[in-house]
């Protein structure tokens, strides 16, 4: 599903301008990852796509609707939005009833309730936590139940929203798979992330954003090699990146195997 | 001289079916700056709140061992006499913020305005805190109106405040973006030059590696290993903890791997190390 933002501006009450301008389109299935400061405008930029927060001027169309004439019920059909801080999002005495609260307000029936729930409890490696309270929960395993919660509303466009803080390596593998796996099925997947290696490695274009504005908007590996831009929006390029380019390197690295392969052909050169 | 004394800690919490720390027994001397690295669930919140007296005051269950710090043992010292010598960070900072402040200047000075410490004094610790951690801006904010990233500053900042023996700090920097991080590194760094003990549980192994001058890895409970953070954040025993290595650490295996470099140099974690290791390669 198409996502359209035009010449979208938003304050907030009291007159901080978070979002001055912003145009950009994202394809239905595309995979997107927003970096940026903190205070860029990037989580102020999704919560406009499901309706959480509408335009002060300009808009945005999700899938041909525009988001000032449809409801945030409406929208939550279309786009799902994964919190930061998932006590900001959870707040049912089960897993499971928290897991089966969205598809069951979407009107799913009883049958395809349960077959959305255990999928998105498989998933987010959730089996066997069904009658948990949430809250007995470490944050780590919080944060999945806050996903498994969105994955089970089976919308077409997806949002994470800083999916890997206070994850350790296995969690953020298993992230890495259901994102994956979302793109595989078609979805559009957007991620705001800090962690700009696991953007590198995952996403395949990237945008940046400072200051409430779009700074650049490209291809994953173009983008986080322009040191001098990222830097002003509080930015670090990627770790392997930053070696390629302290190198010397000719081309962007994405992950280990680009890098090997890089190094080989310039320890050849040299 | 050692200021953290941990003596065969073994704890688990109300209800729970297996305990949450095993075992755990390792000192700190006063100055160092000492990094927690586990999976999630391995042991390093529980351990961090076992330090700051947390467990078992706050949290009861059933704890066998000791903790002492400069001098004393938690089970046998209040909560209150406890936290004049240690000041714990959480990982998130919606929970230390006390709700009874209304700006971020007030919520910094609310701990010492329960030690009674006299105005002018309070003034100075305050602001010049404030000025460290770059938060001077949002003094007069709502500490509920700040984003993530800079209510993590501000719960940073009220501890510092209290100028504690030993400041525990719970992944500090989760909600920051990378220039921040490196900012609120360097300050829990000064602060460590100045001669405050750390302990800092944290996922990020290249700061850490960076900073510590020792690290110890956690497992399901238990320690692992413990050592200079070149030789623990390099083992090939940190990917089977489920911890991980920095990106500089698995390019550099694989390149040894398959013989682009020799395998005498150690394996770099850090940018600069990583610098080091590949530039310096013979041609």
């Amino acid at each position: 599903m198409k996502i359209e933002v035009r010449d979208l501006r938003f304050s907030y009450p009291g007159g901080v301008e978070a979002l001055c301008g912003v145009c950009l389109t994202v394809e239905a299935g595309e995979l997107v990852a927003i970096v940026g400061q903190n205070g860029s405008g990037k989580t102020t930029l999704v919560k406009h796509w499901n309706g959480l927060l509408k335009p002060t001027a300009g808009e945005v169309i999700v899938g041909g609707w525009n988001t000032a004439d449809h409801s945030v019920a409406q929208l939550a059909a279309r786009v799902g939005y994964i919190f930061q801080n998932p006590d900001e999002q959870l707040f049912c005495a089960t897993v499971c009833g928290e897991v089966a609260f969205g598809p069951q307000n979407l009107g799913f029936d009883e049958v395809e309730v349960d077959q959305q729930v255990k999928s998105a409890l498989a998933m987010t490696g959730l089996g066997g936590l069904e009658q948990t309270n949430p809250y007995d929960l470490s944050t780590s395993r919080r944060k999945m139940v806050a996903v498994a919660s969105v994955l089970a509303m089976n919308t077409p466009v997806i949002v994470f929203d800083e999916p890997t803080t206070g994850q350790d390596h296995v969690t953020i593998e298993r992230i890495r798979e259901i994102v994956q796996r979302l793109h595989g099925e078609g979805k559009t997947v957007i991620a705001i992330t800090h962690d700009i290696d696991f953007c590198v490695e995952n996403f395949e274009r990237v945008i940046v954003m400072g200051n409430g504005r779009v700074l650049l908007d490209g291809e994953a590996g173009e983008v986080l090699t322009q040191e001098a831009v990222l830097a002003s929006t509080a930015v670090d390029p990627p770790q392997l990146i930053r070696l390629g380019l302290r190198l010397g390197f000719n081309q962007p690295v994405r992950n280990v195997d680009e890098f090997i392969a890089a190094y080989q052909r310039w320890k050849s050169r040299r | 001289m050692a200021i953290v004394e941990v003596k065969n800690l073994t704890y688990s919490y109300p209800a729970a079916d297996k305990p949450a720390l095993k075992g755990i027994h390792f000192q700190v001397e006063e100055g160092e700056f000492v990094s927690l690295v586990g999976a999630n669930e391995a042991g390093k919140t529980s351990l961090c709140f076992a330090l700051a007296g947390f467990v078992p005051h706050f949290f009861k269950g059933e704890l066998r061992g000791e903790v002492w710090v400069a001098g004393k043992e938690s089970s046998r010292t209040s909560l209150d006499d406890w936290l004049l010598n240690v000041g714990l960070v959480f990982q998130n900072p919606f929970n230390q913020i006390s709700g009874s402040k209304f700006t971020v200047y007030e919520e910094v000075a609310f701990g010492l305005e329960n030690l009674g410490i006299p105005r002018p004094e309070m003034k100075e610790r305050v602001e010049g805190i404030m000025q460290k951690t770059g938060i001077t801006e949002l003094a007069q904010r709502s500490p509920y109106a700040l984003s993530g990233g800079q209510q993590q500053r501000v719960a940073l900042a009220s501890i510092l405040v209290m100028q504690p023996r030993l400041l525990v700090l719970d992944e500090p920097t989760s909600q920051l973006d990378p220039i921040g991080t490196r900012q609120v590194f360097e300050v829990i760094k000064s602060m460590s030059q100045e001669g405050i003990t750390v302990v800092m549980a944290e996922h990020k192994l290249e700061w850490v590696a960076e900073f510590s001058d020792r690290v110890i890895a956690l497992a399901d409970g238990e320690m692992w290993m413990a050592g200079k953070p070149g030789d623990v954040l390099t083992s090939p025993l940190m990917t089977e903890l489920g911890i991980g290595v920095s990106r500089y650490t698995a390019a550099g295996r694989r390149a040894v791997e398959i013989g682009l470099l020799p395998a005498s140099q150690r394996l770099p974690v850090t940018h600069r190390q990583a610098l080091a290791f590949f530039g310096a390669a013979p041609p």
